[in-house]
């Protein structure tokens, strides 16, 4: 029976618990350290790993949502977008969101055979790395990538990003990726926050720590509510909203845990200074906030639907 | 997840609908602001009316007199009725949110034949008196005196931040009737009392907000007698006794001014467009950040509602995170209505000049920003007390 239930269902859970196991096996944080140590400040020498490709492929990571018929898993949108949140939380790297939106049409996508990458208005993600690019590529020029684990190129004949199907479901996906990231910033400051001691006691029991702490939590929450209903009624609007509150509680997220961890934060050993990166990359895919902000600023003089 | 409607959902929103705008324009025109005696006449006039049609205490239990509606259900009501415009539920909100709940799950049988009744028949008006000039964010260490002489209770202290007490024909009371010691923690010592407005020794002091207005008061209590027999729970457990239903407070409270903000929204960009204001992309851009927070804030009312259907009833904390960002947000809206209007902003004529003063509350009120950041902090994140 179909009735307003607005929580995770048990396979929806269920999902959501392997999808983290199968991460929390096969991407720890050492193996996190040991790829960024591979790549070099400014990703140069970032590697896929196509094995862990392959195994995300047979776990159903890229074919989630192709009928079974075709081969895929026959799930929707919010299961893919539990998918992606965990990704996100797991600081997974690569094109995930292109060769996700590849499956069923580029052959080897959905299984995790072929790496797809996609112009994204003047950039290119993991452009060395991927075995087909959708869009014009030609003449990229390398980047020195602020994020280590994501290997950026420059593409100088900027083609507009339409606003077509694909655009939105991007957006939604790279928005359940800001929403893990600031969910697991969030648990990460709450822990150093625990353990950390000064003045004989730690530093969690501070008004002034617990308060950032309580505000990523809002940010994180708030975020949570509008990408999962984004990702239940796929309404462009619904998804629009979803970046903008997604892109927010991922960089403000883990603009506060940076500070939570003090000296230590501002460190290369301390994993944070990842998770920012990673969110200032996200929030640039598909342009800037102007876009979401003024279509959702236009609906506002629509007369009401209802 | 699910955001669809079920048939029986649906049919109770057209239902609702229907009756709406049947009997809406035949109500009376809204008194003047300042006529306490006509506000409490026009807010019960429209209790009876929803009574009458069945809609009174709608999440209430079967056996309150309510109709045991689902959350969702309740959800409909409070966005239909704010978005056809339908009256506040004004002075009745103590007495329907919660002083009302707080009998029916914790009084005796006569208590609730008495006292939910004509809460539910829009017949009388009750306040809370909670907190004390002394007792604010640390409700707790309240010191309003109780003492027990025969069958009465004998009340000495005040209350303050007290809405429609000066209409208000009953008064859910929290007093302190064992004192504080080593043994004795603060909120060990609390009693939960239902104090007759009208009783010999009761002061009422209305108290002027920063907008002007008298939207709330002082009530001061010298040696007034109360029966005991008034007594909603045990002695000394009232502090148990409240918090059972002031969670609810924050769980669906304000949903009716979620959907009254998101019209609020709408008329600011007309607003905006019909002054030219609407021509600057940062303001555009302003207000199209508002419209996804408020749909934000929306859906994440559908998720507590849930969430608290899945859990069996009780709110959780979630209320805190939502009023925390909700409380902003208005102020935001505000402050944005102001750049909207520009010049006008001064204007104290302009609605929205009113409600920009309003909402200087809502960060304060039911709690403030810091005390609802501390819940979070402890009772969702787990960090250390004693900050």
């Amino acid at each position: 029976m179909s009735a307003v239930y607005f929580q995770l269902s048990d396979d929806q859970r269920a999902l959501q618990a392997g999808v983290r196991e199968l991460l929390a096996g096969r991407f720890e944080r050492e193996a996190l350290r040991a790829a960024v140590d591979e790549a070099g400040v400014d990703g140069s020498g970032a590697r896929l790993d196509r094995g862990l490709w392959r195994e995300l492929g047979e776990a159903g990571f890229f074919a989630l949502r192709l009928p079974e018929a075709d081969g895929g898993v026959g799930l929707g949108l919010p299961e893919a977008v539990l998918a992606f949140e965990e990704a996100g939380r797991a600081l997974l790297p690569g094109p995930l969101v292109a060769t996700h939106l590849a499956a069923g049409t580029v052959p080897g996508a959905a299984e995790g055979q072929t790496v797809v990458t996609a112009v994204d208005g003047a950039l290119v993600e993991w452009l060395d790395e991927a075995d087909v690019v959708q869009g014009d590529a030609s003449g990229a020029m390398p980047l020195h990538s602020v994020d280590p684990l994501t290997p950026l190129h420059r593409v100088h004949a900027v083609v507009p990003t339409t606003a077509g199907a694909d655009n939105s479901l991007a957006g939604l996906l790279t928005a359940a990726e800001q929403l893990g990231g600031a969910s697991r910033t969030c648990d990460m400051a709450v822990r150093y926050a625990r353990d950390r001691e000064q003045f004989g006691r730690p530093i969690g029991s501070f008004q002034a720590v617990k308060h950032l702490c309580a505000q990523m939590l809002v940010r994180t929450e708030v975020a949570r509510a509008a990408v999962y209903a984004a990702a239940v009624t796929a309404d462009p609007l619904d998804i629009a909203a979803a970046r903008l509150l997604a892109d927010e509680a991922a960089v403000r997220g883990a603009r506060d845990c940076l500070q939570i961890h003090g000296g230590m934060g501002f460190t290369w050993e301390a994993d944070v200074h990842m998770y920012l990166k990673r969110a200032w990359v996200r929030a640039r895919r598909g342009g800037d906030a102007a876009a979401p902000e003024e279509s959702l600023a236009a609906e506002l003089l629509l007369p009401e639907k209802r | 997840m699910d955001l669809t409607y079920t048939e029986e959902e649906e049919a109770f929103r057209a239902g609702l609908r229907e009756w709406l705008a049947k009997v809406l324009p035949g109500l009376p025109p809204k008194p003047d602001p300042g006529d306490w005696p006509a506000r409490r006449a026009y807010d019960l006039g429209w209790q009876r009316m929803l009574y009458d049609a069945g809609y009174a205490g709608l999440h209430w239990p079967v056996d309150a007199g309510g109709r045991g509606a689902t959350p969702t259900q309740h959800l409909i009501f409070l966005e239909e009725t704010e978005r056809a415009g339908a009256p506040y539920v004004g002075a009745n909100f103590v007495g329907l949110l919660h002083a009302g709940p707080t009998i029916a799950a914790e009084g005796t049988p006569e208590q609730r034949a008495r006292w939910l009744p004509p809460i539910l028949r829009g017949e009388e008006v009750w306040c809370q008196g909670f907190s004390e000039p002394d007792a604010g964010s640390d409700l707790a260490s309240l010191r309003t005196r109780a003492v027990r002489d025969g069958d009465d209770y004998v009340i000495t202290g005040s209350k303050i931040w007290t809405s429609h007490a000066e209409v208000a024909d009953w008064c859910e009371l929290l007093v302190r009737t064992r004192p504080v010691s080593d043994e004795v923690p603060k909120h060990r010592g609390i009693t939960w009392l239902a104090l007759p407005m009208d009783a010999p020794g009761v002061t009422v002091r209305p108290l002027r907000t920063l907008a002007g207005s008298t939207e709330f008061a002082e009530v001061f209590l010298d040696e007034v007698r109360v029966p005991a027999a008034n007594r909603v729970g045990a002695e000394n457990d009232g502090w148990r006794v409240t918090m059972v239903t002031l969670s609810f407070e924050r769980g669906t409270a304000f949903v009716g001014e979620v959907v009254a903000c998101r019209r609020v929204l709408g008329e600011l960009a007309r607003e905006a467009r019909a002054n030219g204001r609407w021509d600057d992309p940062s303001l555009r851009r302003r207000l199209g950040r508002l419209n996804a927070e408020f749909r934000a804030l929306w859906r994440l009312t559908q998720w507590n509602v849930s969430e608290s259907e899945r859990t069996g009833g009780v709110p959780g904390v979630g209320g805190s995170v939502f009023k925390l960002r909700y409380s902003h947000a208005r102020q935001e809206l505000y402050d944005t209505a102001a750049e909207v209007l520009g010049p006008d902003a001064l204007d104290l004529s302009r609605e929205w000049t009113l409600d920009r003063l309003s909402s200087l509350s809502y960060t304060i009120a039911a709690g403030t920003s810091q005390i609802q950041q501390n819940i979070v902090a402890e009772r969702i994140l787990g960090l250390p007390k004693n900050g």
